[in-house]
C-alpha cells in the first residue's frame, strides 16, 4: 500500500453523531415500549418511534449533506477515500455475518431439529413420548413442526414470482455495472439511463415481493406463524427485502447525485459503495432462491 | 491537494473551546478515548455494585437481603454491564488513545463515526439499566438469555434493543480500528513492525465485525419468538431452544477472546518495557493471536456439552478447544522468556502484568479442565465455571486494563500517578481477588450450582470467605479511583515524554501530556524507535 500522502483530513466537529445516537435511542426505546404495551394502551411508544424514525431520516440527510459538501470541496484525498472504502467493505462483511446467523438457523433446523423431532438419532425418546405422530419433513407437510403451528399451509412455488425476481435482480446487477463503466468513461447520459433502470428494477423486485407476501398470507396461509418454515421464510426474505429497499433508496440518491454532477471518473466512492451493496444484496438473494425457495 | 482544505487551523493548534463542543461533538481520538475510559470506569463500578449485592446475599446460606428474582437480575445485569459496559469499552478506549499514537497516525480513520460509536453506549446502557425499574424487573435469565426462560420477561425487548445498539457501536468501532491500522500507518511502519497491542486490536476488530452481527441475529430471533409468533426456539413449531445456544455461542466464544486478545497486547507492551528487553518471539506472538482468533470460531459448542449434543460434536469441540492451549501457551512462555535475564523493575504496571501472567494462566488451566467433556459434565453450571471465567476476565482482562491505565496514564495526563498508592491498590487487588475467587473452585468441584441466591449449608464457609474477599476487592477499587483522580487533577509530579526509561514505540516520542493533535505530518519511522522493529531474530 502506498504510504505517500498529504496530511490526513481530520474532519471538523459535527453534531450528527450525537443526533444519531439520540434518534436511534428514541426509536428503539419507543419500539420496546410499544411491544410491551397492553392492548388499548395509549400510543406513547408509537409516538416515540415515529419521532425517532423521522429523526433518523433527518439525521441521514443532514449527515450526508455535510459529507457531500466536504467531498465536493475536495477535502477528501485518496487516503481518506481508502478509509471510506475499507469502512464500506467491512460493513458489508458484517451484513454477511448477520444473514449468516439466519442461514445458520435455517440449516440447523432442516438438518437437525426437524429430523430429531421426527425421532432421528438421540431424538428418539422425545419423538416417542411427545410427538409420536410427527414424521420429519420440510415444506408444507412438516415445516410447521409436530404441533402444526399456524395451521396447514402451502409453500411458494419457486418457478413463478421468485424466478422472475431472480432474473430482475440479476439484470439489475448488470445494469448497475454498465452504469459504473459509463461513469468511468464519463458518459453521464448513459449512467443516468442504466442507473435509473437499476432503480426501477429494484422497485419492481419489491413490488413482486410484496405481491408474493400477500399471496402467501391470503391464499397459501403461509405466515410468520407457520412454524419454523414460516419463521425462516419470512425472516430471511424479509430482512433481504429490507436491504433491497435500503439499496433502492441509496441507488435513487446516487441517481440524483449523478444528475447534479457530483461524480467524476476518478472520484465516485459513493457510487461504488452503493454498487457493492447492491451486488451483496443480489448474492444474498441467490442464496435465498436456492436454499429457501428451491431446496 | 488536501492541504488548503484541512479544517480551520485555529482548531488545529489550540485545545478546542467549549465543553459541549469538545466532548459531545468531538472528532479527536484522544478525547473520544477518554470518554470511553470514563464510561467504562463508571460501568465498572455499576457492575461492581451488582456484584456486591450478589456476594452480600451469598455471605450466608438462606435468604437475607434480596428476593431470588432480584438476585437473578443482579447476576444477569452484572455480567451484561461488565462485559459490554466495562471491559469492551475500556479496550476500545485504550485502542482509540493508543493505536493512532503507536502507528504514527493523526487520528482514527473515520473520526465522526468514532464519536458515534461512543455516544451510542450511554444510551444503550440507559435502556438496559432502565429495565431494573420496570414493573416486571430487569432480565433475570442470565446474560446468555437462553430461551425459553428469557422469553418470560417483559424486559426482553429493552434488552434486545440495548444489545442491538451495543452491537452497532462495537461494529463501527471495529471498522474504524481496522481502517486506521490498515490505512493510516506512518511510512516505515510495516505490518510486522507494529506493536503487539496494535496487532491484537487488528485481530480483535475482525472478530468483532464477524460475531456482533451474529449476536444481533440471535437476539432478533428471541424478539420475534416472543412478540411476533415465530417458532425458532419452539419445538412445537419445529424449532429448538438449543439452536439459540449454537447461534449465541458462535458469537459468545469469539466474544470472550475479544475480551482477552487486547489484554495480551497490553501485556506484550508492558513486559518488555520493565524487563528492558525486546519481546521474545515477536512473530510467534502475532501468529499466536491469529491462531487463537481462528480457533475461536470452531469451539463454540464447548459451552453446551451438557445440553445433549451428538457424541461426535462433543468430541470435535473438546479437541478443538484443547488446541487453544497451544498458542496460548506460546504467549505465556514468550512473556516469561522476555522477562528471563532481563533487568526487571517492578512498577505498578509491571506488577499487574506479572499478576496477569500468573493468574490468567490459572484461569487458562481451569478452562482446559472444563474443555474435557467427561469432566465438564461434573463442572457444568457450577461455581467452578464462575471461578474459571473470573480468573480470565478479572485477573485477566481487568488486570490488563489496570496495568494499561498505570502504564499510559502519565502519557495521557502529563503527571505521574502515586506509585505508593498504585502499589497499595495492586497488592490489595491481587490478594483479595484470590480470596474472592479461589474458594469458588472448591465450591464448584463440591457441586454448588451458579446463579442461585441460597445454598446448602455445606458450602457456607467457603462462601463467607469468598464474600469477604469480594467486599475487600470491591473496596480496593476505590483506591484505583483515588489514584486516577489524584493523577488527573492533583498530581504535581511532571511525567517525562518517555515515561518509562526503556519504553520503546512512537507513543513515547510525543510530549506528555500528548498534545491534542499528534502526527499531523506522518513521522518517518526508524526501526530503532520501535519496540519490535527487528523481527528477524
Amino acid at each position: 500500500m502506498s504510504q505517500q500522502h498529504d496530511t490526513y483530513y481530520v474532519p471538523s466537529k459535527s453534531q450528527w453523531p450525537i443526533v444519531a445516537a439520540v434518534v436511534m435511542f428514541l426509536t428503539v426505546f419507543g419500539a420496546a415500549h410499544w411491544l410491551n404495551a397492553e392492548p388499548g394502551e395509549s400510543g406513547f411508544g408509537k409516538t416515540v418511534i415515529t419521532v425517532g424514525a423521522i429523526g433518523i431520516i433527518g439525521m441521514f440527510f443532514g449527515w450526508f449533506h455535510s459529507v457531500i459538501k466536504e467531498s465536493l470541496a475536495g477535502m477528501y484525498n485518496p487516503q481518506v477515500d481508502t478509509s471510506f472504502r475499507m469502512g464500506m467493505m467491512w460493513f458489508i462483511f458484517s451484513e454477511v455475518m448477520f444473514f449468516g446467523a439466519f442461514f445458520g438457523a435455517l440449516f440447523y433446523i432442516r438438518n437437525f431439529s426437524i429430523p430429531w423431532l421426527g425421532g432421528a438419532g438421540h431424538g428418539v425418546l422425545t419423538h416417542r413420548f411427545l410427538y409420536d405422530n410427527y414424521s420429519a419433513s420440510w415444506g408444507a407437510e412438516g415445516g410447521n413442526g409436530p404441533m402444526h403451528v399456524g395451521g396447514a399451509f402451502s409453500t411458494v412455488v419457486p418457478w413463478g414470482l421468485p424466478l422472475l425476481n431472480t432474473l430482475i435482480l440479476l439484470t439489475s446487477s448488470v445494469t448497475v455495472t454498465i452504469a459504473h463503466h459509463a461513469l468511468r468513461a464519463g458518459h453521464r447520459g448513459k449512467i443516468l439511463v442504466f442507473l435509473g433502470l437499476t432503480v426501477l428494477l429494484g422497485a419492481t423486485f419489491l413490488y413482486c415481493q410484496a405481491h408474493e407476501y400477500m399471496e402467501a398470507y391470503k391464499e397459501l396461509n403461509l405466515t410468520l406463524h407457520s412454524g419454523v418454515y414460516g419463521s425462516t421464510f419470512f425472516m430471511l426474505t424479509g430482512f433481504h427485502g429490507l436491504h433491497v429497499t435500503l439499496g433502492t433508496i441509496m441507488l435513487a440518491v446516487i441517481w440524483f447525485r449523478v444528475l447534479k454532477g457530483h461524480f467524476n471518473k476518478d472520484h465516485h466512492f459513493g457510487f461504488e459503495a452503493v454498487a457493492w451493496y447492491w451486488h451483496f444484496v443480489d448474492v444474498v438473494w441467490l442464496c435465498l432462491f436456492l436454499f429457501v425457495y428451491i431446496l | 491537494m488536501a492541504h488548503e482544505a484541512t479544517h480551520d487551523h485555529h482548531d488545529h493548534h489550540h485545545a478546542p473551546q467549549g465543553f459541549f463542543q469538545r466532548w459531545v461533538m468531538s472528532t479527536n481520538h484522544k478525547d473520544i478515548g477518554t470518554l470511553y475510559l470514563i464510561f467504562s470506569l463508571t460501568m465498572f463500578f455499576v457492575g461492581g455494585s451488582f456484584a456486591m449485592v450478589i456476594r452480600a446475599e451469598l455471605f450466608k446460606p438462606g435468604l437475607q437481603l434480596v428476593q431470588p428474582a432480584f438476585f437473578n437480575e443482579m447476576t444477569t445485569m452484572h455480567a451484561l454491564v461488565m462485559i459490554f459496559g466495562a471491559i469492551m469499552p475500556a479496550f476500545v478506549g485504550l485502542g482509540n488513545w493508543m493505536i493512532p499514537l503507536m502507528i504514527g497516525a493523526p487520528d482514527m480513520a473515520l473520526p465522526r463515526m468514532n464519536n458515534l460509536s461512543f455516544w451510542i453506549l450511554p444510551f444503550a446502557f440507559t435502556l438496559l439499566l432502565s429495565t431494573l425499574f420496570l414493573p416486571g424487573g430487569g432480565p433475570a435469565g442470565g446474560w446468555t438469555m437462553y430461551p425459553p426462560l428469557s422469553l418470560q420477561s417483559d424486559s426482553l425487548a429493552y434488552v434486545v434493543f440495548a444489545i442491538h445498539l451495543m452491537g452497532i457501536s462495537s461494529i463501527m468501532g471495529a471498522i474504524n480500528i481496522i481502517a486506521t491500522i490498515l490505512n493510516m500507518r506512518a511510512p516505515g511502519m510495516d505490518l510486522l513492525k507494529m506493536p503487539v497491542f496494535v496487532w491484537s486490536w487488528l485481530i480483535t476488530a475482525f472478530l468483532l465485525i464477524a460475531v456482533m452481527p451474529v449476536l444481533a441475529g440471535a437476539v432478533t430471533m428471541l424478539l420475534t419468538d416472543k412478540y411476533f409468533g415465530t417458532s425458532f426456539f419452539n419445538p412445537h413449531g419445529g424449532g429448538d431452544p438449543v439452536l439459540y445456544q449454537h447461534v449465541f455461542w458462535f458469537f459468545g466464544h469469539p466474544e470472550v477472546y475479544i475480551m482477552i486478545l487486547p489484554a495480551f497486547g497490553i501485556i506484550s507492551e508492558i513486559v518488555p518495557t520493565f524487563a528492558r528487553k525486546p519481546i521474545f518471539g515477536y512473530k510467534a506472538m502475532v501468529y499466536a493471536i491469529a491462531s487463537i482468533a481462528f480457533l475461536s470460531f470452531i469451539v463454540w459448542a464447548h459451552h453446551m456439552f451438557a445440553v445433549g449434543l451428538p457424541l461426535g460434536a462433543d468430541i470435535f469441540f473438546m479437541y478443538a478447544t484443547m488446541l487453544i492451549a497451544v498458542p496460548t501457551g506460546v504467549k505465556v512462555f514468550n512473556w516469561v522468556a522476555t522477562m528471563w535475564g532481563g533487568s526487571m523493575t517492578f512498577e505498578t504496571p509491571m506488577l499487574f502484568a506479572i499478576a496477569f501472567i500468573i493468574l490468567f494462566t490459572i484461569g487458562g488451566f481451569s478452562g482446559l479442565m472444563l474443555a474435557l467433556v467427561p469432566a465438564d459434565f461434573q463442572y457444568h453450571d457450577t461455581y467452578f465455571v464462575v471461578a474459571h471465567f473470573h480468573y480470565v476476565l478479572v485477573t485477566g482482562a481487568a488486570f490488563a486494563i489496570m496495568a494499561a491505565t498505570y502504564y499510559w496514564l502519565p502519557k495521557w495526563t502529563g503527571h505521574m500517578y502515586s506509585e505508593f498508592w498504585g502499589k497499595v491498590h495492586f497488592w490489595c487487588s491481587v490478594v483479595f481477588v484470590n480470596v474472592l475467587f479461589f474458594p469458588q473452585h472448591f465450591l464448584g468441584l463440591a457441586g454448588m450450582p451458579r446463579r442461585i441466591p441460597d445454598y446448602n449449608v455445606a458450602f457456607a464457609n467457603f462462601n463467607m470467605i469468598s464474600s469477604i474477599g469480594g467486599f475487600l476487592f470491591g473496596a480496593s477499587q476505590l483506591i484505583f479511583l483515588g489514584v486516577i483522580v489524584h493523577c488527573v487533577f492533583f498530581s504535581k509530579k511532571k511525567a517525562a515524554d518517555r515515561v518509562w526509561e526503556s519504553a520503546k514505540g512512537l507513543e513515547w516520542t510525543v510530549p506528555s501530556p500528548a498534545p491534542h493533535h499528534t502526527f499531523e505530518v506522518p513521522p518517518v519511522v526508524h526501526d530503532e524507535e520501535l519496540a519490535h522493529g527487528h523481527v528477524n531474530d
